[in-house]
């Protein structure tokens, strides 16, 4: 009468592939990324803008932006916040431990369509670790893009990600000599910072762009993408062209929990990358 | 393969039963539980609700005697067959803590083989909603999917209906289309007691040809098909289908939510009853032993849990989970799945504490557009 039946890892999409650190990089006072290799199988391929699910031992498992580069899958890079019971157990663990993986899940930014126009990435504070990916594509094929914008805004000068890749980006991600790709604002100003002070919207109004060949790309807080919508819509840039991130509870990633909707879209698997038009209904709406 | 309609008498429904088990079947079906109707082991006819029937009001459930010996004369109680299919808890994995990491243990799952008894025509299209759910898409869920792979289907027209009933206007019933091996028609005429049947799948007609039967009567027959126009007739509530979602769509913001927010408690009640809310909470517990388990288990949109995001919950009010259980079942599922969330079996208008309606709801919204 009973049938004994196992399931082979790989055809469930709810067993993670254990993966190892090999490096944890400290990043700012509640961020950490980590360095993940596969312990067995191949290294896990993605596109820019998909993420993982990461189980740490015992203790539960979360979705986590993949920040890493496409173009060098060997390591899996992902860039965590310590917000919660899960992201805190993954932000204390070091090299040689051990963390479940599943994916990469869902959709990813629209690298090809952006081709041959310009783009303007808006990132605010731990949103900039899900557009790095699509920083380093556009740094492999520069060449196939016009002018690039990356517009940042962070909590404080000692909150912001990446400080030497920033850097380097003014150059490497420059259309041409002085073009000062790379725009950074903070909230709070500290001791030290001549930079700009304010929301990040408030670099839009002045980006030298060609605005209906521009796609922009943006991930922070809701309220955040609100407002860089509106100001990027003033801006002329068709809303079509306008890609954001959303973000909601998971408990699968696979389309099966049903705790990721946001209206008709599973986050999960329809998102987390969706164009404009698709959440245009539902992102003024209060608890969505 | 058996064509037409066939009877089997009151007696040969045992034989069924019996014919499932010889071939390793599991027998499950409708049986009298602390006051309700559920789902569990049949393996007499005793155990199935002889005589039985229930009243159904929002927020309502009695049984009550029939004064006949009818097997299925009642509807549908606080069970569903996802409980089999879709496990309220279920075990995803074990893995057990090694040097330096950790390790799954893969084990064998022990799964019977299903045969379900009595499933109404709004259950048989909830199947095929949670099918399209855990099948239909980019993934699949295996332990949904051996499940149900291996389920065998006998199928009961409804002969009457409850006054929370509303599958005729969601087109599921009462009358079982298509997605079953077997089904039956239950007619009690004078002194006579026997089904006329359908046959609907090849392993139907094999179980069929094990057991005592014939071919159907014209006269049998429209004794059955009166019965379920009766069912019908007696529908207890409708909705109307048209345009809902556009309707929902343009109501996001009608008054209206506020007002059934004052009575839910967010209780969780409807989505625990619904035989099509499959969302379930995902958990990861671990022991003083290395072994940690990840468990899956039905969960709610109504819980405060639900809908956390790094500090607190999207959807605070009851306005809002209320909202976002509505518009799921009769509009987002529209653009999820291609079909509605809800067919019609009024479990949750019944199992509400508080008697909330979604058709009611529906109408007061068509109603009093804002």
């Amino acid at each position: 009468m009973v049938n004994p039946i196992s399931y082979t890892p790989g055809q469930d999409p709810m067993q993670p592939r254990p993966f190892r650190v090999v490096r944890a990089i400290r990043e700012t006072a509640d961020v950490v990324t980590l360095e993940l290799e596969a312990q067995s199988g191949p290294p896990l391929a993605f596109q820019p803008g998909q993420f993982t699910m990461l189980y740490v031992f015992g203790v539960g498992e979360v979705p986590i932006s993949i920040s890493g580069d496409p173009h060098k899958p060997a390591r899996l890079v992902q860039t965590i916040r310590r917000v919660g019971l899960v992201t805190e157990a993954l932000c204390k663990l070091g090299r040689g431990d051990v963390v479940g993986v599943r994916g990469p899940f869902g959709s990813h930014w629209p690298l090809e369509q952006a081709r041959g126009g310009d783009v303007v990435i808006v990132a605010g504070g731990i949103g900039l670790p899900p557009l790095r990916p699509a920083i380093y594509h556009i740094l492999h094929q520069r060449q196939d893009y016009g002018r690039v914008y990356l517009l940042y805004g962070a909590r404080t000068p000692a909150d912001l990600l990446f400080p030497e890749e920033l850097k380097r980006w003014q150059h490497t991600l420059a259309h041409a000599p002085g073009a000062s790709p790379v725009r950074v604002t903070v909230d709070r100003a500290e001791g030290g910072w001549d930079g700009a002070v304010g929301v990040v919207t408030s670099l839009i109004p002045v980006l030298p762009i060609d605005p209906l060949r521009t796609t922009a790309l943006m991930v922070g807080p809701e309220v955040m993408m609100r407002f860089t919508i509106s100001e990027l819509r003033k801006r002329g840039i068709p809303e079509e062209n306008l890609y954001l991130s959303m973000e909601r509870n998971m408990k699968c990633a696979v389309g099966f929990c049903g705790h990721c909707q946001y209206g008709p879209h599973f986050i999960c698997k329809d998102g987390p990358v969706l164009a404009f038009p698709r959440v245009r209904d539902w992102i003024t709406r209060k608890e969505v | 393969m058996q064509k037409g309609p066939f009877v089997l008498e009151r007696s040969g429904l045992l034989q069924l039963l019996q014919a499932l088990k010889a071939k390793g079947y599991l027998t499950l079906g409708p049986t009298v539980r602390e006051g309700a109707i559920v789902y569990d082991q049949l393996s007499r006819l005793e155990d199935l609700p002889i005589g039985y029937t229930d009243h159904q009001e929002g927020g309502t459930y009695r049984l009550r005697r029939r004064g006949d010996e009818a097997l299925f004369g009642y509807n549908v109680g606080p069970h569903s067959w996802k409980r089999f299919l879709h496990p309220p808890i279920l075990r995803l994995f074990r893995a057990r803590k090694i040097n330096g990491g950790f390790e799954f243990e893969h084990e064998a799952e022990a799964l019977p083989n299903y045969a379900f008894i009595g499933v109404r025509a709004c259950e048989l299209l909830a199947i095929r909603v949670q099918d399209q759910v855990f099948l239909g898409g980019a993934y699949q869920d295996p332990h949904y999917k051996a499940r149900r792979e291996r389920v065998f289907i006998v199928a009961v027209n409804c002969t009457q209906a409850g006054n929370t009933c509303f599958c005729a206007s969601v087109q599921s019933g009462p009358k079982a289309q298509a997605g079953f091996d077997l089904a039956l028609t239950e007619v009690l005429e004078g002194d006579r007691h026997y089904f006329v049947g359908e046959v609907g799948s090849e392993r139907g007609a094999e179980v069929l040809g094990e057991i005592p039967h014939r071919a159907a009567l014209p006269s049998e027959v429209a004794q059955a098909e009166a019965k379920v126009a009766q069912a019908t007739r007696q529908m207890g509530r409708s909705l109307a289908t048209e345009g809902l979602k556009e309707m929902l769509y343009q109501n996001l913001e009608h008054p209206r939510w506020e007002q059934v927010a004052a009575r839910c408690l967010s209780c969780g009640n409807c989505t625990q009853v619904c035989p099509t809310c499959f969302c379930t909470s995902v958990e990861d517990h671990t022991d003083l032993s290395g072994v940690a388990e990840r468990t899956r288990r039905w969960d709610s949109c109504f819980t405060a849990d639900f809908s956390y995001l790094h500090g607190g919950s999207v959807r605070v009010s009851t306005k809002a989970r209320y909202r976002q259980w509505l518009t799921h079942k009769l509009a987002t599922w529209q653009d999820q799945f291609g079909m509605l969330g809800c067919v019609g079996c009024g479990r949750c208008i019944t199992w509400c504490p508080v008697g909330i309606d979604l058709t009611e709801e529906v109408a007061a919204m068509r109603g009093a557009h804002v």
